[in-house]
């Protein structure tokens, strides 16, 4: 700052008003991003931090050691975990986008009777957690467990099934949205050329909301990691649990001896999370306002 | 449904012309994927049919023979279009959303839960096998401990290994033979299809399950756990009687009548056997939610804490995004913009669930950063203020990064020369902001804040896995100060000692209601926020 003022010499008064206003803000984001970061900073003190416990973790490291993540990696079942976290979310997000988008491509291409109620429909069962029909979808499932195993209590199939009955949710209309500000010529062109409703979907439309489909997929892959309660109630087997449901475990029965564990652990999940959410930030500003917009 | 029942194609584009009949329209490909779309959608009906009818269950038969029949009508029609691109997720959200939502308002108006959770026959089953004494001459059996599932929590399964080698797998609801089981020299069984057998060290965590666990032979006879790796079969102390449809028990004479309408066996002085059965209450649990003091009070104290967090989350996370927000928003450089971008939405990237014990752990009494940081001795998720204080801190923590990405994205949507010929006009800068930016920000946000409102509304992670509800004052051991309905809920139907299924219903049809109510309010308003703005 001190170095703009003496750049722009000639328009001294000006420049210093500027800097003191800029101060303010400066002050303020400083303060915010403290806020922000100092639990993060703490995670990352107490995952390098070679005693592993809660009461010797400090905010600031004080210590360099790998401790915690080979104890992480060899004496838990974090690598199974991880992997059930991740095919979970990847299949979720994938099976998310992919009836979101038929859905929303109906909802902006065609008029139909029921169009209406079905846009607002999906508007207000959002309102509704999924988790509050808790105790039938455990029932309906005890009934399932008995017919088909394969998709009961315990099994990734059974879980999948009840999250995906969520996939037609908000991110329908964000994806409308989307649709929406593609002009209809593209289609009208398409159809001219004999094209039928679905080469115009997979051939035209998707390729262009390309950048959407890649946020709303993140977005459920975030919500699926963190998803605890619905996997909690399925995944009574050790081997068949979430890193979410493993790390709360760990430090449920050992709060602070294990914690620098579950330091490494968090941080382990949100690394590859951070640098696709970094990567798409432009995206998600620009996919968030226009689909809450043009809603 | 409606949605699904869609009618014709896009009215706006126009009929293809006359040449373009001549290009065959969706190519052999095409075809190919939907027959064999078509041929999976039907394995898998008959993948889910086979138990189904092997059980006897008709009603799901019928559900599947319907799907099915439903799939094949909407795709294998030229006209539907839309149907064909809805159904797949509207079956799923049928199935897995809709249905629950109605059982659940089924269950709410029955006694279902620990103590009342099968028929009639099951509980008297159940009241016989577990009265039952070894007596002189009993039928011994080598027991083996097993689990349908996870052994430690799959369903519990005696393996009996009679006298002649026979082995048997008992649980609550009776006897079956087990045709493919080994056994060991001792009658021990070694292996078994479908059992996990329980190491001594598991048995040993479940014994008391063990020692409750009753298995319903023949008529008036039971089979008891001695031990865990012997059991005996023995005569039933109390017995059925359909004459006076009572239980009397031999050994003391006492006489326990069948209350059909409370779903349990009475005596005379009003205790009664703790197996129950399953029947209809009508609208007492909703009764019991207004009209018992104890409860009435706990439920509504509640849903003030409930209320003032949801709020308070959506006004904290939109007062802090917004002001990020607004301080990065200026056109001169600010220095270190993009750094500030990068840190301040990590909140939102990191894992939710794990940064929420992280935060709790921060907040610890004894060995917690904050006391250690401030120097305090603060018990801070021990007393209701400082707790309910944490856990909006920890939400608006977890929650301001989102509102600040909105915020920023519909800040620059905002044509600046509105906010500059306000300035002109004289308006000050609070004044611009205040009657001309804020009102076009809110066309943009109010969706989003009603979305976050009714989220947090119902925001289970943010409680169970912070305060899990506590502090508990100590005449209320199931409703903790900084509880919301649905952790509350959450306690009642699997947390406590014995599950309250129907009433645990009834309070989630309560909160449908309310988020119901509170959704439609919202959404009305900003439809007229929409009209103004038009």
């Amino acid at each position: 700052m001190a170095q703009s003022t003496t750049v722009q010499r000639p328009m001294r008064r000006r420049a210093s008003r500027r800097t003191f206003g800029h101060m303010w803000r400066h002050l303020f984001l400083l303060a915010m991003t403290a806020f922000a970061v100092f639990p993060v900073l703490f995670v990352v003190s107490a995952a390098l931090n070679p005693l592993g416990t809660l009461s010797s973790a400090q905010l600031v490291p004080t210590g360099v050691s790998t401790d915690n993540f080979a104890q992480l990696l060899t004496e838990t079942r974090f690598p199974r975990w991880y992997l059930n976290s991740l095919v979970l979310a990847v299949s979720n997000a994938a099976a998310t986008v992919f009836l979101s988008a038929l859905a929303a491509y109906v909802f902006s291409r065609f008029r139909f009777r029921g169009r209406r109620v079905g846009l607002y429909g999906l508007l207000i069962i959002q309102m509704f957690p999924q988790f509050l029909a808790i105790v039938a979808i455990y029932l309906m499932f005890s009934a399932v467990t008995d017919l088909r195993p394969e998709v009961g209590f315990d099994t990734h199939w059974g879980l999948l099934l009840v999250y995906m009955g969520g996939a037609l949710s908000i991110n329908t209309w964000l994806m409308k949205g989307f649709f929406d500000t593609l002009p209809s010529e593209l289609d009208e062109a398409a159809r001219v050329d004999g094209a039928t409703h679905a080469q115009m979907f997979f051939r035209i439309l998707v390729p262009l909301v390309t950048p959407v489909l890649a946020i709303v997929g993140l977005l459920v892959f975030i919500a699926t990691v963190n998803e605890f309660i619905m996997a909690s109630v399925f995944l009574r087997d050790p081997d068949s649990q979430t890193v979410a449901l493993g790390l709360a475990a760990m430090v449920a029965d050992q709060r602070d001896s294990n914690f620098g564990m579950f330091a490494a652990g968090t941080l382990l999940l949100a690394l590859p999370v951070l640098a696709v959410f970094w990567y798409l930030q432009r995206f998600i500003v620009e996919g968030l306002t226009s689909g809450a917009v043009k809603g | 449904m409606a949605r699904q029942s869609g009618g014709a194609g896009a009215p706006k584009a126009p009929a293809p012309l006359p040449g373009a009949r001549l290009v065959p329209r969706g190519g052999i490909a095409g075809h190919l994927v939907k027959a064999v779309l078509l041929a999976v959608s039907v394995g898998v009906a008959v993948w889910a049919a086979l138990p189904l009818a092997a059980a006897g269950n008709w009603i799901g038969l019928a559900a599947v023979v319907a799907v099915t029949a439903l799939v094949f009508w909407i795709y294998l029609s030229k006209r539907h279009i839309p149907a064909k691109y809805l159904l797949p997720g509207v079956l799923l959200l049928v199935a897995f959303q809709v249905v629950p939502v109605l059982y659940t308002i089924g269950t709410s108006v029955t006694n279902y839960g620990d103590g009342h959770r099968g028929t009639k026959e099951q509980a008297i089953a159940q009241i016989e096998a577990a009265s039952v004494a070894q007596g002189e001459g009993a039928d011994d059996y080598v027991l083996t401990l097993a689990a349908r599932g996870g052994a430690a929590t799959g369903d519990l399964v005696f393996l009996l290994t009679a006298d002649d080698g026979r082995v048997l797998a008992g649980d609550a609801d009776g006897l079956e033979p087990v045709s493919d089981a080994s056994t060991g020299p001792t009658g021990k069984v070694t292996e078994a299809d479908g059992y996990t057998l329980l190491t001594a060290a598991e048995a040993g965590g479940r014994s008391e399950e063990i020692s409750e666990m009753a298995v319903p032979a023949e008529e008036g006879t039971g089979i008891r756990a001695s031990g865990l790796s012997a059991a005996y079969e023995g005569r039933a102390t109390r017995v059925y009687d359909a004459d006076c449809d009572c239980i009397t028990d031999t050994s003391t004479g006492e006489v326990y009548t069948a209350d059909d309408e409370r779903g349990a066996f009475y005596n005379e002085d009003g205790d009664r056997l703790s197996q129950g059965w399953r029947v209809g209450v009508g609208a007492d649990n909703y009764a019991r939610v207004v009209a018992d003091p104890g409860i009435a009070s706990s439920f509504f104290s509640i849903l003030g804490w409930n209320v003032v967090f949801a709020a308070g989350t959506t006004f904290g996370v939109f007062v802090l995004g917004l002001s990020v927000a607004l301080a990065m928003h200026t056109r001169r450089p600010l220095r270190g913009r993009t750094v500030y971008r990068l840190l301040l939405v990590l909140p939102y990237a990191m894992p939710a669930f794990a940064m929420m014990l992280l935060w709790r752990d921060m907040f610890n009494a004894d060995f917690g950063l904050i006391n250690r940081m401030l120097g305090t001795d603060v018990d801070w998720l021990g007393g209701t203020a400082t707790a309910r204080a944490a856990a909006l801190t920890i939400n608006i923590w977890l929650g301001f990064p989102y509102m600040f990405l909105i915020a920023t994205g519909a800040l620059q949507a905002i044509p600046r020369e509105l906010v500059q010929a306000a300035r002109i006009d004289g308006a000050g800068a609070w004044q611009a902001f205040r009657n001309v930016t804020l009102p076009l920000l809110m066309v943009a946000m109010a969706p989003v804040l009603i979305a976050t409102f009714a989220f947090n509304f119902n925001n289970f992670n943010a409680i169970w896995l912070t305060t899990e509800g506590g502090p508990f004052p100590s005449d209320s051991p199931m409703a903790g100060t900084t509880d919301l309905l649905i952790t509350y809920t959450y306690r009642l139907a699997f947390g406590g000692q014995s599950a309250q299924y129907g009433y645990a219903a009834a309070i989630s049809v309560f909160i449908f209601l309310i988020v119901t109510l509170i959704s439609y309010l919202s959404l009305r308003r900003s439809a007229a926020l929409e009209e103004v703005n038009r």
